[in-house]
């Protein structure tokens, strides 16, 4: 190394520009205001008049300059949390922990597919491509031929829906499962309107069956022969509480003799053992893309779909962007564009079909390299590893004295606990599992409160009998204490 | 300047639908452990008979290396950031890696959001640190970061004017939101879902409306206003003082759509102008990627006055721990749970990374080099700006018109479009409809982009408009240097053509 003038070790260099700024230097600025003209930064200012301008400085924390410290700093806060890795975990209800595949975070890590902001349908050829795949494959489990792109949620996905169907029919009343998930029920609140707007929708609860958790398919009926013409029925299955509906192709019937759609809510990884919903008559399916290869990120991960019938009535109500399989000026060549883009809020502002904007494409990409990495064999794989994890679950936490499990068959993936003859709550259950180094079940017992102390449990491909058995163990100490 | 060779990685890739063989797979599930199956029986008989999957799935079955070289070839045929993109109205930004690498770990990917609090401790934290931030930048009482994109939050803003008007039993004459025909669609799109009815007040000669026509379609049916400031045409609407006075006066609500925020960064305050409520796109202006249409997060803040509709819940500190709480008065929903968590991190961090001085000089750049890039874009044959009679500076953003270009050479804006990215350059954004111009562009710099890429960015275009007068063929048959030709959008919106799935192309192509 050459000799040179070593710095005092009190001396620091010049910073330089800021890591994210290349012109973030006084020269670089000077040169391009002489190059421009312009006497001072603050002159380009002009158009915001003065009293538009802050009355007092901004004051953030002190910039963290280098990125090790600002990592740290990260880490340092997200240490505060525990992971559902590092503790045994049972929540679900809409947000759920399956496992990701490595490719999966690969893909979606991509810097090309991570900065892809629009582009051309030449030079992000690629990434529509993946799109188009997300679509192709989840048209596969759900036996439909018209998916759109992906929207924010399952509960923003069944809202688009519902109003989609309002539209189709011209009918302003909905029916709803009262046995939805409330932070759903909520959104499709929101989205249907108000009564004093223009054009609300009316959301209309149809009952379950106390005994069974299934759909009151009399409640169901009668609804439908009575009041306002119904425009659309949405059904979910498996339901919040995870059954599975074992009628949908009665029920579909009922809903399309009284002139409604059929709108079904799906878990996309119940597919590979459950019926596609086209297979029982369902016209719009909605669901979410969590499931499919992206992790929980705190709620972060959700995506939600909606799919149709390839027939233009229910494709003129799309408010999603609708990727399609395009030619181009090369015979033979395949490519990708936007269909019916007219009809979104960027062709038609307020007279568009909603609205869209930014959304979930990213995670789109992951579900695309999820499905194919488990193809029909893996899909059913899962199924089955669920349905006889969850029910051996149900079975061992039935055999405890003072739970109650009440639909303990006929379920996908998540289950009812209760614990009303211990006397005791779901939140007292709940701090004792935490204590133990488990997150229980979702206490349901403010949302449904006719269930009881109920809990909502979920079991996935990633409980093992010993995880299993470590719940139970710790439900009865609790039970013992 | 001598322009680079580029060329976009061709593969031919087919589809994955097209890929694999029977019997590959690329991802076994454990075993279902012999106790389990002995205590259960086979899962077939766990579902009711009706309910069963009968047809076979028709999925790719392919091994785990062809699976990841697939998508590795996707996402080779992908431009994005790769090049340069000035994607106006987008603000391209740097998106740390660091951050990328961060809510990877299981402490962000791998939590529930229904977790324990005091298990969520470090979300909450900078949940609520950031929304601290944004108060400082905005002069807002509260920020939510429910809304999954900034159209999100433009609904947030829609459902929180109908509870603020229900509880005041105000719901039945409020019904008018009034909007620019240059605020983004959104702005309206929203309102007329959430059962508003929209009047949008058109553009005059300094490029915004008048007051005049504002006062003309403010009433006692006026609910609110939505607006950008600037817009993406660079021009700041100077009156909007003056607006958001009238708009009160007559008892409605002001929404800043701040999506044009990179220009007025530490230069105004939402909440000091008047508005009563504003959104941030984290997703753009705060350095969280992009990832081709989110995941995003529109962070929605308001008042004191309005906080208590805010969508639920909201996160709140009692000087020892973070909880989550909501108001009887709360809208609800917009989207299940808090919001996309990752995000908001990444915009956290992205705020510590710049601190004030450094998020004031981000925007004294932004305009900088947006005015630096004008003169010289202004130089090129057939380019000229919007709202030519409007002298002066503009904002981060400018909109210019190829329209003297495409008279004199047929060549248009998205032929040129089509021709940047035979140069490795990201297409710009045109403009929303309506188009006020003919053949509009939008480029935005930003401050991430060094002179050198700008300067690129300008070299490519003079590149493209000489073409366009000696060879206008190669412009408009372009792009040349890309996995694929120019797609053909005749049948894309005909029923028997269009084809979202595969199964439908299979089905209407005959194949």
């Amino acid at each position: 190394m050459p000799e040179r003038d070593a710095p005092l070790a009190d001396e620091q260099p010049h910073p330089g520009a800021h890591p994210f700024m290349p012109s973030s230097l006084p020269d670089a600025k000077a040169a391009m205001l002489a190059s421009i003209g312009a006497p001072s930064l603050d002159a380009l200012f002009e158009q915001i008049p003065a009293d538009h301008r802050c009355t007092r400085p901004l004051v953030l924390p002190d910039a963290i300059t280098s990125e090790a410290e600002l990592r740290a700093h990260l880490l340092e806060l997200l240490s505060k949390n525990i992971s559902c890795e590092e503790n045994l975990s049972f929540l679900g209800g809409g947000c759920w922990r399956h496992y990701v595949p490595a490719v999966c975070d690969e893909i979606v890590g991509r810097s090309e597919f991570l900065t892809s902001v629009w582009g051309t349908s030449s030079s992000d050829h690629g990434r529509n491509q993946a799109w188009f795949e997300f679509c192709s494959q989840l048209g596969e489990l759900l036996g439909l031929e018209m998916v759109g792109l992906p929207v924010y949620s399952w509960g923003c996905a069944a809202g688009h829906a519902l109003r989609m169907a309002s539209r189709m029919t011209q009918r302003r009343r909905v029916l709803v499962p009262r046995s939805i998930c409330p932070e759903r029920l909520s959104i499709i609140r929101n989205y249907c309107g108000l009564p004093q707007m223009s054009d609300p929708i009316c959301v209309e609860l149809v009952d379950f069956e106390r005994h069974s958790g299934l759909l009151s398919v009399p409640d169901l009926k009668t609804r439908l022969g009575g009041g306002d013409p119904v425009a659309a029925v949405y059904v979910e299955t498996p339901s919040f509480f995870g059954r599975i509906e074992p009628g949908m192709s009665a029920i579909a019937q009922a809903v399309h003799d009284a002139g409604a759609e059929f709108i079904v809510g799906v878990d996309p990884v119940s597919l590979g053992v459950l019926a596609a919903p086209a297979e029982y008559g369902a016209d719009i399916v909605v669901g979410s893309t969590q499931p499919l290869g992206i992790h929980m990120h705190g709620g972060g991960g959700l995506g939600g779909f909606i799919a149709s019938r390839d027939e233009p009535r229910y494709a003129h109500e799309y408010p999603t962007l609708m990727l399609s399989i395009a030619e181009t000026t090369v015979p033979g060549e395949i490519g990708f564009g936007m269909s019916l883009m007219h009809q979104s809020s960027y062709g038609s502002r307020d007279k568009g079909k909603d609205w869209t904007g930014n959304s979930t494409y990213l995670w789109a990409i992951a579900s695309a390299v999820y499905m194919s990495m488990l193809g029909p064999t893996g899909f059913q794989e899962l199924g089955n590893s669920i349905l006889q994890r969850s029910h051996y679950a149900a079975k061992r936490l039935a055999e405890i004295e003072g739970i109650h499990v009440p639909y303990a068959s006929g379920f996908f993936k998540e289950l009812l606990v209760n614990v009303d003859e211990t006397g005791r709550t779901i939140t007292d259950l709940n701090r004792a599992l935490l204590r133990a180094r488990i997150f229980g079940g979702q206490d349901l017992s403010e949302a449904f409160p006719d269930l009881g102390q109920s809990a909502l449990y979920c079991i996935t491909e990633l409980h093992t009998r010993a995880d299993i058995d470590r719940l139970v163990a710790a439900i009865r100490e609790w039970i013992r204490a | 300047m001598t322009l680079r060779r580029y060329h976009g990685a061709t593969w031919d890739e087919p589809l994955v639908m097209q890929l694999g063989a029977p019997g590959r797979r690329a991802l076994r599930f454990a075993p279902v452990e012999r106790e389990i199956h002995n205590a259960i029986g086979s899962a077939i008989n766990l579902i009711p008979a009706g309910a069963r999957r009968r047809s076979r799935l028709v999925l790719p079955e392919l091994s785990e290396p062809e699976v990841l070289r697939h998508y590795l070839h996707l996402s080779q045929q992908t431009l994005g950031m790769m090049g340069i993109s000035l994607f106006g109205t987008c603000t391209m930004k740097y998106n740390s890696r660091m951050c990328e690498a961060v809510t990877s770990r299981p402490q962000s990917a791998e939590t529930h959001p229904a977790q324990p609090e005091e298990t969520l401790q470090g979300s909450l934290e900078i949940l609520r640190r950031f929304d601290l931030i944004l108060r400082a930048l905005s002069g807002m009482d509260q920020f939510v970061f429910q809304a999954a994109g900034g159209a999100d939050a433009a609904w947030v803003f829609v459902c929180l004017a109908r509870a603020f008007f229900g509880t005041r039993g105000q719901l039945a004459e409020r019904k008018e939101i009034i909007t620019s025909i240059q605020a983004h669609p959104c702005n309206p799109a929203t309102a007329a879902t959430a059962g508003f009815n929209v009047i949008t007040l058109p553009l005059e000669a300094n490029g915004y409306p008048s007051t005049d026509a504002l006062r003309a379609a403010v009433s006692q049916q006026t609910a609110a206003l939505m607006i950008n400031n600037p817009d993406d045409m660079g021009v700041y609407n100077p009156n909007i003082k003056d607006w958001i006075r009238i708009v009160h006066e007559a008892g409605g609500l002001c929404f800043y759509d701040h999506a044009n925020f990179n220009g007025v960064m530490g230069k105004v305050r939402a909440r000091e102008l008047g508005f009563d409520a504003c959104m941030f796109m984290l997703h753009k202006t705060f350095g969280a990627p992009k990832g081709g249409g989110g995941p995003a997060v529109g962070a929605f803040g308001c008042t004191a006055e309005l906080a208590p509709f805010l969508p639920a819940p909201s996160v709140a500190f009692d000087g020892r721990s973070y909880r989550l709480q909501s108001t009887g008065a709360s809208l609800g929903k917009v989207r299940e749970y808090l919001g996309n968590i990752p995000q908001i991190i990444k915009a956290y961090a992205w705020a510590r990374a710049m601190g004030a001085a450094g998020i004031t000089e981000a925007s004294d750049l932004s305009v900088l080099i947006n005015n630096y890039m004008e003169k010289k874009l202004l130089e090129i044959r057939g380019v000229t700006r919007s709202h030519p009679n409007l002298r002066g500076w503009r904002m981060e953003m400018t909109r210019y018109s190829l329209g003297q270009l495409y008279e004199d050479t047929g060549v248009s804006a998205a032929d040129v479009q089509q021709r940047m990215v035979d140069f490795g350059i990201d297409a710009y954004w045109m403009a929303h409809e309506p188009w006020h111009f003919p053949q509009p562009f939008t480029p935005e710099a930003g401050e991430m982009w060094s002179k050198e890429d700008v300067d690129y960015w300008i070299a490519v275009l003079r590149r493209i408009s000489e073409e366009a007068y000696s060879n206008p063929e190669i412009v408009k048959s372009a792009p040349h240097c890309q996995p694929i030709h120019r797609v053909r959008t005749e049948g894309l919106d005909d029923p028997e053509r269009w084809a979202t799935t595969w199964r439908a192309y299979l089905r209407k192509h005959g194949q």
